[in-house]
């Protein structure tokens, strides 16, 4: 046990700062007097003094972190933290259930956006503002934030940093210190949230509602404080934000911190995700208008686009806001949305799925094997920009691609053995297992989650945290290689 | 002249070899005695052996007192470090040195005075790939030189049974394009140099050199021969300097395929092109060859360090039904064993590249030389400065001008400048016995013989005897 004091020693320091995030919400609470206090106090208390018992149970153990340890705090602090943030809800909700709110604070952290919740519209501020600032601290990382303003987890923080960061490209840092690179990128997070609530307030919204949806759209959540979603506002101009600051997010952010360090726009050329992220985006948006139109869902043609453009973005980079209820498209739009959600965001972006950088590994991958075939001596990297991927990371993305399909394929199986009608079921771990949010038919945008048994809700929030952490670093710690030292 | 040249290599000793027939003072330095022996047994030079870069090293070449330094080593760093400690603690007036990276060339200022003092830069190896280019171009020309800037060009064509001109008398060419300003310069017929007049014929597999606007030149050309239908598919051997900036600045208009040796080589080839194919292999495989498709190949370009292979691989590549080879070859002897056989074109990168290093050492005003028929003979282009008064040249017409046998003006370049002194036009003027040289004209003169050139050069230097 004494060789887990180090990891649980660090993870100790997170809970109690996961502890002092909560009282941004308990402040709001106070301040506004909305009645959720009560909740929020015990649930600060709690969590700090649980996480300082830990952390001076373990002191006598203190070393830097290892790979290994590193691996087991990632993974324990993605299924511990959500235990401490769902105790507001708990506290607030009468009768809600243990599950359902420990399904809503993964859903929460991992910035996926499925709720479980009903009503949203009635509950205080603060607990809507904590549903999305979990969000928020999801989407860039709590261990990325950690190493930001801790220096102290010390030699071990480039290991942390990389089992949470997710990219493929893992040892592409950008600055020597692994501290500045996390800093340098929660500023890029924090300047651009602050610029969308600043534009969705321009927009209309008022400066809770902005600041609400502000953390969810940066994290690429999708909890919303409406039941009917961004849908409740019927804006076009927060809506034209929306999918602005959803397309930035869905960006890497070491690219935006890049061009901000620089003042320049070249990194953007530089990067080669974002040619294939905004031509995917643009074909898929003109060709379901084109689609659409045919079958004449919507009322007019503009009406048609405004609807493919929102739900384009959204669903693809992982958000999961919706304007309307897109269950009513032909299947065939649905399932794209789908699909293009398990691949549209950038590496290093808070969006999910197996990344645009992954994506575009693979394909170059597929040219190559057909030019070998035709050419048994050519010799063809696969290159990103002017860069060879090297072997190691090729080998390493055609593994995360099949564990991918693997997940999907045992996870669905596993929910419509359990009684989940198959569109219901495949949909859920797609979108859960991408960090997406809604799914289709039951799981869609006009209903929520909170209809699926206990069981079907709890292997949710496990593909939801597999997703989030990029299935290895999780799976990793399920293997028995690596209990046996 | 007391001239240095750094580095034994392929370069340093054909330039050594040009200038030293020249009456020229030489010192070549090198790191390898053998290298030195080798060349101080052939020719009349002075050889110091030791680290080019090093002052000591470069006193003892006699750095004090030369006038020239070529910095023509295989390293930049060595280059540039030699030319700026030759400018500090020398003084030396004139450095030349050669660049491979195309890093360093981007920074121009880099190479001022105040920085590696660096008065020319040359790459030998951007040098052969824009001739190898030019070639690429024009299919049908054994050899395409460029003057003024690319205004005038130079081309060599084999004459070929069916061309509209051949078996005709020049003068018929006139007939032939009204329109098009073309001299014959020179036809070698067998070898032998014939003086091109108005009532010599053309005769199939003459080499022809025709002197034209650039513009005009594939009119010109279709002249001489049924046009080729144009490149399409290209075949490298050999990825080295010379294969990968070819391949490099040709992938994205031919399809380019690249075939190179090691595979470490080829993997980097592989991440610099973008749409080349690179395959890994020995191009003198004749499977490999077959299943690249060689008979649908429209050139082969072979440009392995080794000129044997590329002979080899040439008319391996001419054999299987590649339409056109090429191939680079150093030794003179094995030019004339191959050429117009299964090799096509036989290029020497020493022959190609020294035209640009030999401009800026010879003196007067010298813009370009270029060697044809691998320096049998050459084509000048100079500058004419002075007036009437003090040159030899300036403000007289063609027939006064006493040029040397077997050297003829083959084209004047002249500027049209506007009265802020900014080029507007350049204009290209086939001259006849009466056409007056004027001050800054840009003169191209082909001389049959080398040694003619020296004689030409005088010509045009202002002479203070005039005075």
């Amino acid at each position: 046990m004494r060789a887990y004091y180090p990891a649980l020693n660090a993870l100790g320091l997170i809970i109690m700062i996961f502890g002092l995030l909560m009282g941004f919400p308990l402040g709001v609470s106070v301040w506004l007097d909305d009645g959720a206090t009560l909740a929020y106090d015990k649930a600060v208390f709690a969590t700090f003094v649980i996480g300082l018992i830990l952390w001076a149970l373990t002191r006598g153990g203190r070393r830097d972190l290892r790979v290994h340890d590193g691996f087991f705090l990632v993974a324990a602090t993605w299924i511990v933290l959500p235990l401490f943030g769902a105790l507001p809800l708990l506290a607030y909700i009468p009768g809600l259930h243990f599950t359902d709110a420990y399904f809503e604070a993964v859903s929460g952290l991992t910035a996926t956006g499925a709720t479980v919740l009903s009503g949203l519209d009635d509950l205080p501020i603060s607990i809507n503002l904590w549903r999305t600032f979990m969000h928020w601290i999801g989407g860039m990382g709590v261990i990325v934030l950690v190493v930001a303003i801790l220096p102290l987890l010390g030699i071990g923080g480039r290991q942390l940093f990389k089992a949470e960061v997710p990219t493929p490209m893992k040892d592409s840092s950008l600055t020597p210190r692994i501290a500045e690179t996390a800093k340098g990128l929660w500023m890029t997070y924090l300047l651009l949230t602050v610029a969308c609530a600043l534009s969705l307030w321009w927009a209309g919204l008022d400066g809770w509602d902005a600041l609400i949806h502000a953390f969810s759209i940066a994290g690429l959540g999708g909890f919303s404080n409406k039941d009917a979603s961004l849908g409740h506002f019927d804006n076009l101009n927060v809506e034209l934000v929306t999918i602005l600051f959803a397309v930035l997010a869905g960006l890497n952010y070491a690219t935006h911190y890049l061009a901000l360090m620089r003042r320049s726009l070249k990194p953007y050329a530089r990067d080669p995700e974002i040619p294939f992220y905004f031509g995917v985006l643009l074909f898929s948006v003109a060709m379901l208008t084109l689609y659409l139109m045919y079958w004449q869902i919507h009322a007019d043609p503009l009406a048609t686009l405004r609807n493919v453009a929102f739900h384009v973005v959204s669903i693809s980079t992982s958000l999961g806001l919706v304007i309307d209820d897109y269950t009513a498209w032909p299947m065939f739009a649905q399932l794209w949305l789908l699909f293009m959600g398990s691949f549209i965001a950038c590496s290093g972006s808070t969006g999910g799925g197996i990344k645009m950088m992954r994506a575009m590994i693979l394909y170059k991958q597929v040219l190559r094997e057909m030019i070998r075939s035709l050419h048994p001596n050519a010799v063809r990297p696969v290159r990103l920009g002017k860069q060879p991927v090297p072997e190691t990371i090729l080998h390493a993305v055609l593994g995360f691609s099949f564990m991918y399909m693997v997940s999907i394929v045992s996870l669905t199986l596993l929910l419509s053995a359990t009684g989940l009608e198959l569109i219901t079921a495949f949909s859920a771990v797609v979108a859960s297992l991408n960090n997406t949010g809604p799914g289709l038919e039951g799981v869609g945008p006009a209903s929520n989650y909170q209809a699926l048994t206990v069981f079907h809700k709890w292997v949710l929030a496990f593909t939801m945290i597999l997703g989030r952490l990029e299935i290895f670093t999780f799976l990793v710690v399920l293997t028995p290689a690596f209990w046996r030292r | 002249m007391k001239i240095i040249i750094l580095g034994a290599g392929q370069v340093g000793a054909s330039v050594a070899e040009n200038l030293v027939s020249e009456a020229n003072d030489i010192t070549l330095v090198d790191t390898s005695p053998e290298h030195l022996a080798v060349l101080r047994d052939r020719l009349e030079i002075r050889t110091v052996c030791g680290n080019a870069a090093s002052p000591k090293v470069l006193r003892d070449a006699g750095a004090e007192d030369a006038d020239l330094l070529i910095a023509v080593t295989q390293s930049d760093q060595t280059n540039l470090c030699a030319c700026r400690i030759a400018k500090a603690l020398f003084n030396l007036p004139t450095r030349i040195a050669r660049l491979r990276s195309t890093d360093y060339v981007d920074y121009p200022e880099l190479l001022d005075e105040s920085n590696f003092a660096v008065d020319f830069s040359i790459c030998p190896e951007q040098v052969v790939t824009d001739y190898i280019k030019r070639l690429i171009a024009f299919p049908e020309a054994l050899q395409v030189l460029e003057f003024a800037d690319g205004v005038v060009s130079l081309i060599c064509v084999r004459a070929f049974e069916g061309g509209p001109l051949v078996g005709h008398p020049l003068k018929a060419l006139k007939f032939h394009l009204p329109n098009v300003e073309v001299r014959i310069a020179a036809i070698y017929r067998n070898g032998v140099p014939i003086i091109p007049e108005g009532d010599s014929i053309i005769a199939p597999g003459d080499e022809v050199f025709c002197l034209a606007a650039t513009v005009h030149v594939r009119q010109v050309m279709r002249e001489l021969r049924r046009s080729d239908k144009p490149m399409r598919r290209i075949m490298i051997a050999g990825g080295g300097n010379i294969g990968f900036r070819l391949a490099q600045s040709i992938e994205e208009n031919y399809h380019v395929k690249i075939l190179e040796m090691k595979q470490e080589r080829a993997e980097l080839l592989a991440t610099q092109l973008s749409r080349a194919l690179v395959l890994r292999g020995d191009s003198t495989d004749e499977k490999l060859l077959e299943t690249e498709g060689i008979d649908e190949t429209d050139l082969f370009v072979a440009l392995t360090n080794d000129e044997e292979d590329n002979i080899m691989s040439a008319s391996l590549a001419k054999r299987m039904g590649a339409r056109r080879t090429l191939a680079l070859i150093n030794r003179r002897s094995y030019v004339d064993l191959v050429q117009g056989g299964p090799i096509d074109i036989a290029i020497s990168p020493a022959h190609t590249s020294i035209g640009t290093l030999l401009a800026h050492v010879r003196r007067g005003d010298v813009v370009a030389v270029h060697s044809l028929r691998r320096g049998a003979a050459e084509a000048l282009e100079l500058i004419a400065h002075g007036s009437r008064k003090d040159s030899k040249v300036v403000g007289r017409p063609i027939e006064e001008i006493m040029l040397p046998k077997g050297a003829s003006i083959g084209a004047i370049v002249r500027d049209e400048t506007r009265e802020d002194g900014r080029v507007v036009r350049r204009e290209v003027i086939m001259p006849h016995h009466d056409t007056v040289i004027e001050e800054n004209d840009h003169v191209i003169v082909f001389c049959t013989h080398k040694h003619l050139v020296r004689k030409v050069e005088k010509l045009f230097q202002v002479g203070f005897h005039f005075l």
